[in-house]
């Protein structure tokens, strides 16, 4: 019976060795492969929970309005009711958690109003904007408005 | 009271940071992220609205978004272009991005021009050509809508930077693996919205959930003339826009 | 962050002025490239039984092997994480187009390649390991991997077997360059890159290459071993370079007068590239200095029919050529692709390190690298009979 492989021998020895890879192969992939990927799709699920897991920067306006209430209120009048209080003074998530362990610095309104109400062509024509040299001169915004209720 | 609120959430959080690897082997039949948060990724399909209207150039969502997520210099997740279209010519734009507008815009006062901002930043394609191009799964589209990057997995051969038909993405440049938007992941699953638009004085930015039936997305997509960037590539875009003109690349 | 900045014109996404596809991603078509292209040759002396090519066929079997090993080094060069290349392996992901390089490598360098080269080699081999000594018995032995039947039945199967795997290989040589295209063709993000003929052209220009190579290996080593060179076989060789590379250059100009004629928004901006920033690369050195002289001086010889001396100094000349003009084509394509604005509206230049990971020092270094190792194949397997000590 063995007459038909006469002259395979080479071959069927190499056939054996590469079955023996192959299942070496997916061996070592059940191994390998990372928990539960493919779970929710063709990728590893513990990424989502790595990513979630990251602390936020910015507190949130509404962290912010939970201790200054008389500010919250104030501004909640004005034209800058919907401006965040990030928006002018940054990053404060650290000082949220815990207040002394981040002191936010006071913009300084000669450089920060400027961002957004200096005229240019490209802002809508309903939002307030003045060309600032013409406006105020040299003075800084804050001296004349109250950033929290800005309308004089 | 609300100081012990964010105690427990700043615990809750640091408790995810430190198991994080225990956390894989959680079975979570809600699909939550951690055993013990409230968040439900079967609830959000998330999405933004942007209305071009409203933006000002003021640069404070690339801002935010570079202080939120330790964004590299020279590299974006969110950027801002400037438009000036004059009248008919709508296939010659001047447009511009400074630094992807990072320090806001100059002020320019072309006569004749019709001109704007547009706000840009990965559209979390529901039917993404990035995460279909990636070779190993580690781009891919989460359960509530927001394309990530496992980078943790990543190999750093670019295909998906080439892949997104919009520039929104790129190889970090230390660490080696793509990068890009991740919609702020780590805010919105603890209820807060995205960095850029809690930094957007006018709102013109503004996170969406089109799973909530009482978001106003919904109102704002029947409401008015709503546009993707490029829909011809058919990729599902999810950020959506109001008062795109025709110009906008 | 780099000192090398790239000058933008116009305006480009913020993300875009990068290039994120470096010269060691224009190496890598290349070299598979030479890789199927010496396989197609060595498959017509095999399968296609042209007598003509049947001297060379050992040679590009090792030259395309030689070519096949240096292939993914390139590629772990490039990527941020080659620790994690196995991923590939573990977790490929099926609508990618690159998912597919790890098992088609294998397949190619496995079941073909090395298959056929052994199959072919294994009398020779076996011969070696009875009569060679010290670190070279060794070596054969170890190459003959077990067996050492070379009488006439085994040899028959070899024949036989030998040429299944030539003929699976032909499909297979067209995957493993066909899918490259591929994997530039499909991304729709790209109108410099999204056509379907791109994994075609990528192929005809990957036989046009692997013919040019093997061509000036024949000529090189000969005039090394100081032989006389089987003409007939060189002027087949040079037939076929002619032959394809005319089906090459028919498919690319298809494309480009597709672009041209249908001016989509995409071509204006394509346009204007390749006459200014792609202008060397492409006019200069890919289509005139890479194709037209080269399809001119082989068009000549068929025509004219210059004596022998000046057919091998042409059909070098032809060869050298080609080669040069293949590589822009990639250069062409994977830099050019990268050098215009998504946006249409700008482009930005490709600042080419030096002596860093991604520069033109290694790349040099692994254009190079196969010859050593082409030599050493060609020291350890002769491919003719002559060759061998005792």
């Amino acid at each position: 019976m063995w007459g038909i492989f006469e002259g395979w021998e080479h071959l069927i020895r190499l056939a054996f060795v590469a079955v023996v890879l192959v299942l070496a192969f997916f061996a070592i992939r059940q191994v390998v492969i990372p928990a539960e990927f493919g779970k929710y799709g063709h990728y590893r699920p513990g990424s989502l929970d790595e990513i979630a897991a990251r602390t936020p920067v910015f507190a949130g306006r509404e962290a912010c309005a939970s201790c200054h209430v008389d500010v919250a209120a104030a501004k909640s009048k004005g034209p800058h009711a919907n401006v965040g209080c990030e928006a002018c003074h940054g990053p404060l998530g650290r000082h949220a958690q815990d207040f002394t362990s981040q002191k936010p610095v006071l913009p300084d309104t000669a450089k920060l109003c400027v961002t957004c109400h200096e005229a240019d062509a490209a802002k809508p024509k309903t939002f307030p904007q003045v060309v600032s040299r013409d406006h105020a001169g040299d003075t800084a915004c804050g001296v004349c408005h109250n950033p929290h209720q800005p309308r004089m | 009271m609300d100081l012990t609120r964010r105690e427990l959430l700043a615990a809750a959080g640091k408790f995810i940071v430190l198991s994080g690897a225990a956390l894989e082997a959680f079975e979570s039949p809600s699909g939550a992220l951690a055993a013990d948060s409230k968040y439900r990724m079967a609830d959000h399909w998330w999405a933004m609205t942007i209305d071009i209207r409203k933006c000002i150039g003021s640069g404070n969502c690339v801002r935010a978004c570079a202080l939120e997520n330790d964004v590299p210099e020279g590299f974006f997740r969110t950027w801002v272009e400037r438009y000036e279209v004059s009248g008919e010519d709508m296939e010659h734009p001047h447009v511009e991005s400074p630094a992807g507008g990072i320090h806001g815009f100059p002020v320019r006062n072309t006569p004749g021009v019709k001109s704007f901002f547009v706000p840009k930043l990965c559209n979390h394609c529901a039917h993404s050509p990035c995460v279909q191009s990636c070779p190993v799964g580690a781009t891919y589209v989460s359960p509530d809508g927001v394309v990530l990057v496992d980078q943790q997995y990543c190999v750093g051969c670019g295909y998906c930077v080439q892949a997104c038909p919009y520039g929104c993405r790129y190889l970090h440049p230390t660490k080696h693996v793509a990068d890009k938007c991740t919609l702020c992941y780590h805010r919105i699953t603890k209820g807060l919205t995205t960095a850029c638009c809690e930094a957007c004085p006018t709102g013109a930015r503004r996170l969406a959930d089109l799973k909530n039936p009482r978001d106003p997305v919904h109102e704002f997509l029947r409401v008015n003339a709503v546009q993707v960037l490029k829909p011809e590539m058919a990729t599902g875009a999810k950020v959506f826009y109001k008062d795109l003109d025709g110009s906008v690349r | 962050m780099h000192a090398l900045t790239p000058n933008v014109q116009g305006f480009m996404y913020p993300n875009e002025v990068e290039l994120t596809w470096s010269i060691l991603i224009v190496l890598y078509p290349f070299i598979t490239g030479l890789v199927a292209g010496a396989f197609i040759l060595a498959s017509l002396a095999r399968v296609f039984n042209i007598v003509a090519v049947q001297p060379i066929y050992r040679l590009s079997l090792l030259t395309a092997l030689a070519f096949l090993l240096v292939a993914p080094l390139p590629l772990q060069l490039h990527l941020g994480h080659p620790e994690r290349s196995f991923e590939m392996y573990m977790t490929p992901h099926r609508t990618s187009a690159m998912a597919m390089f790890g098992f088609v490598y294998l397949w190619y360098l496995l079941v073909v390649l090395l298959l056929e080269i052994w199959l072919d080699y294994r009398r020779d081999i076996v011969l070696a390991a009875r009569s060679r000594t010290g670190v070279m018995k060794w070596i054969y032995s170890a190459l003959t991997l077990g067996s050492r039947n070379i009488d006439a039945k085994s040899l028959h199967v070899d024949d036989r077997v030998g040429w299944m795997v030539t003929l699976i290989g032909i499909p297979s040589a067209f995957l493993l360059h066909g899918y490259v295209g591929f994997i530039f063709g499909s991304v729709k993000a790209n109108p410099w890159w999204s056509t379907p003929l791109m994994p075609v052209v990528f192929l005809f220009s990957a036989m046009v290459s692997g013919i040019a190579v093997v061509l000036l290996v024949y000529e090189t080593v000969t005039y090394v071993r100081k032989r006389p060179i089987d003409m007939a076989c060189l002027d087949t060789v040079a037939k076929y370079l002619l032959y394809i590379f005319l089906i090459d250059f028919s498919l690319e100009m298809l494309d480009l007068i597709h672009r041209m004629y249908e001016a989509s928004e995409s071509f204006r901006t394509l346009d204007f590239m390749v006459h200014t920033q792609l202008f060397m690369s492409q006019i200069v050195l890919q289509i005139i200095l890479g194709t037209l002289v080269p399809v001119g001086l082989l068009a000549l010889v068929q025509v004219v029919k210059p004596g022998e001396m000046l057919r091998r100094r042409i059909y070098a000349l032809a060869a050298a050529l080609t080669l040069i003009g293949i590589f822009f084509m990639r250069w062409n394509v994977v830099i050019g692709g990268q050098l215009f604005s998504k946006s249409f509206l700008g482009y930005t230049t490709y600042k080419m390190a030096f002596a860093e990971r991604e520069g033109l020092l290694p790349a040099i270094a692994l254009l190079i690298l196969p010859f050593p190792i082409l030599w050493g194949l060609l020291k350890l397997l002769p491919p003719w009979a002559e060759q061998k000590a005792g």
